[in-house]
């Protein structure tokens, strides 16, 4: 048990008639490193959003380090500041600071002091590159410096787990780059991390496993070199000429 | 070839880009103003000269102070109503959802003159038979109409502005709430550090407005016997049957404060605006 840092129990989401997760059970061991690649529409987001319980499941259940998020004693609030999470839209808050973008949380869900709450800001502000940018406003920032600070708000948590949806994806060509070494950088340094990418440079340096779903199910798990070199499926082999041409 | 470019360069003097809305032409000037502002001189002048303008003019303006307090009190206790029954109605809670909309929908389909005497007339009596049923002892009496005009207006107003609140949340993305949530916020922290400020900031503008009509709408209260500018022109023309007397000081009196207060709240609009945030 305790090496699977995130248990996820044969999962099902339904909007309506769309199965957005159709039966979905994974393991995700401690310091590792799980991509997630899959087309559009295939529940990639839905599952994610599962993890930290900002998708409710149909059915299913998911297990945080041991805690059954669907048992009604647990305190969501507080498995959710353990897990932190970075949008495709990066999702600053406008009318804050970069800094206080960071600070605002730790004071409000931590009970940190403000001086405390801003020196652990400027630290993880400095770690993703862009301490010079910590009193400007999310609007004068570009795509990538603002994905920066949404990583290192999620950071000033002290997570034990990082979700990344499509960090990139809105991203301008020569800004992807900043955002994939902060990445890579916590990858590195053993942070547990999923992260919904197309990014094939990422999931090769860093993956330790790669996920392929397809219509609410997963498809094909398997590592980097399985999934390049020797796709099992008919499906992944479709879906991975499309994206690496 | 080195001439031409040269003769480029002198003819091509750096041309500074002009805002055209910046250019001050006759067009431009707010004459509808200056007419008003004349106006207003004119019966100030108006009011020096002639004791009739002026006996009108003091007898009246006695109600200002609660015309003015009205209005403001009214106003606040309405925010704090429209901003509770805003959040009740994005509340996923049926109860507090329906009661909210009940508050909202039951307010809308009244006339105001008509809300005025049912929320002093019937709904207050209502209450404190209640209160009186649970052992709490008020009289009808205790409560002076002023009291009841404030809580007219307050309420009336409470379910404008709960929509003007609505909206202002409602504009606010999806991503926000999910990030703030993310991070560990519980709703209740959430709303209030990251959607309400955004929320009410960009009502701010609706929310001025809307004090601007209370400022008007509060002359209803004279229905009740307060003694507010409108009752006191009412009384006034009453026994001395100067109607156009009285009734040029009322209405110019409310046309001063509600263009002062539309003024002030076009500077503050705009500051914001270029403070962009
Ligand atoms: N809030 C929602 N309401 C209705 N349908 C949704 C919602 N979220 C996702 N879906 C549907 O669920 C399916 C999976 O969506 P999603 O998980 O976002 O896919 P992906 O991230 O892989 O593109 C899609 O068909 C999508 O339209
Ligand atoms: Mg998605």
């Amino acid at each position: 048990m305790a090496d699977n840092i995130i248990e996820i129990k044969d999962l099902y989401r339904y909007f309506g008639k769309v199965k957005a997760l159709d039966g979905v059970s994974l393991n995700v061991k401690r310091g590792s490193v799980v991509v997630v690649i899959g087309p559009s529409g295939s529940g990639k987001s839905t599952m994610l959003r599962c993890i930290n319980h900002l998708e409710v499941p149909t059915s299913g259940e998911v297990w945080i380090d041991g805690v059954c998020l669907e048992s009604k004693h647990e305190k969501l609030d507080n498995i959710r500041a353990d897990i932190g999470m970075v949008f495709q839209l990066f999702n600053l808050f406008p009318h804050l600071t970069a800094l206080e973008n960071i600070t605002m949380a730790q004071k409000a869900v931590r009970k940190r002091s403000e001086a405390e709450a801003r020196e652990i800001a400027l630290q993880k502000l400095e770690r993703v590159g862009i301490l010079e940018k910590a009193d400007v406003y999310p609007d004068n920032l570009s795509g990538g410096q603002q994905q920066r600070v949404a990583i290192a708000r999620a950071l000033a948590m002290d997570p034990k787990i990082m979700l990344f949806d499509e960090p990139t994806s809105a991203l301008d060509p020569e800004m992807i780059k900043e955002v994939l070494d902060v990445m890579l950088d916590l990858a590195e340094e053993g942070m547990t991390m999923v992260v919904v990418t197309h990014e094939m440079s990422f999931a090769r340096a860093a993956a330790d496993e790669i996920i392929f779903m397809d219509e609410g199910k997963i498809v094909e798990q398997t590592t980097p070199d399985g999934l390049f070199n020797n796709p099992q499926h008919e499906r992944t082999k479709l879906f991975l000429s499309q994206i690496l041409d | 070839m080195g001439d031409l470019y040269h003769s480029q360069k002198q003819f091509d003097p750096p041309e500074e880009i002009v805002d055209e809305s910046q250019i001050k032409t006759w067009r431009s000037h707010p004459w509808w103003l200056y007419l008003l502002i004349v106006i207003l001189i004119a019966t100030a002048v108006g009011i020096y000269t002639q004791e009739n303008l002026q006996e009108a003019f003091m007898f009246i303006i006695r109600g200002i102070g609660v015309t003015v307090i009205i209005a403001i009190v009214s106003y606040l206790i309405a925010i704090l109503l429209g901003l509770l029954t805003g959040l009740g109605r994005i509340s996923r809670n049926v109860f507090v959802n329906n009661i909210a909309t009940f508050y909202v929908e039951f307010l809308r389909g009244i006339p105001m003159r008509v809300l005025i005497f049912f929320i002093a007339l019937v709904g207050v009596p209502v209450v404190v038979d209640w209160m009186n049923a649970l052992g709490i002892p008020i009289e009808n009496k205790d409560i002076p109409m002023e009291a009841r005009a404030v809580i007219a207006l307050s309420v009336t107003y409470g379910a404008f502005l709960a929509e003007i609140f609505r909206a202002g949340i409602q504009s606010i993305g999806r991503g926000q709430m999910e990030a703030a949530r993310s991070l560990g916020m519980s709703f209740g922290k959430a709303m209030r550090y990251v959607i309400l400020p955004q929320a009410v900031r960009n009502v701010l503008p609706a929310l001025g407005n809307d004090f601007v009509a209370m400022v008007k709408d509060s002359s209803l209260v004279s229905l009740l016997a307060v003694g507010d500018i409108t009752y006191m022109a009412k009384v006034y023309s009453g026994s001395t049957f100067r109607f156009r007397e009285a009734y040029t000081i009322l209405s110019l009196s409310y046309l001063t404060m509600t263009v002062v207060l539309s003024r002030i709240m076009n500077r503050i609009e705009k500051r914001m605006r270029t403070d962009g945030r």
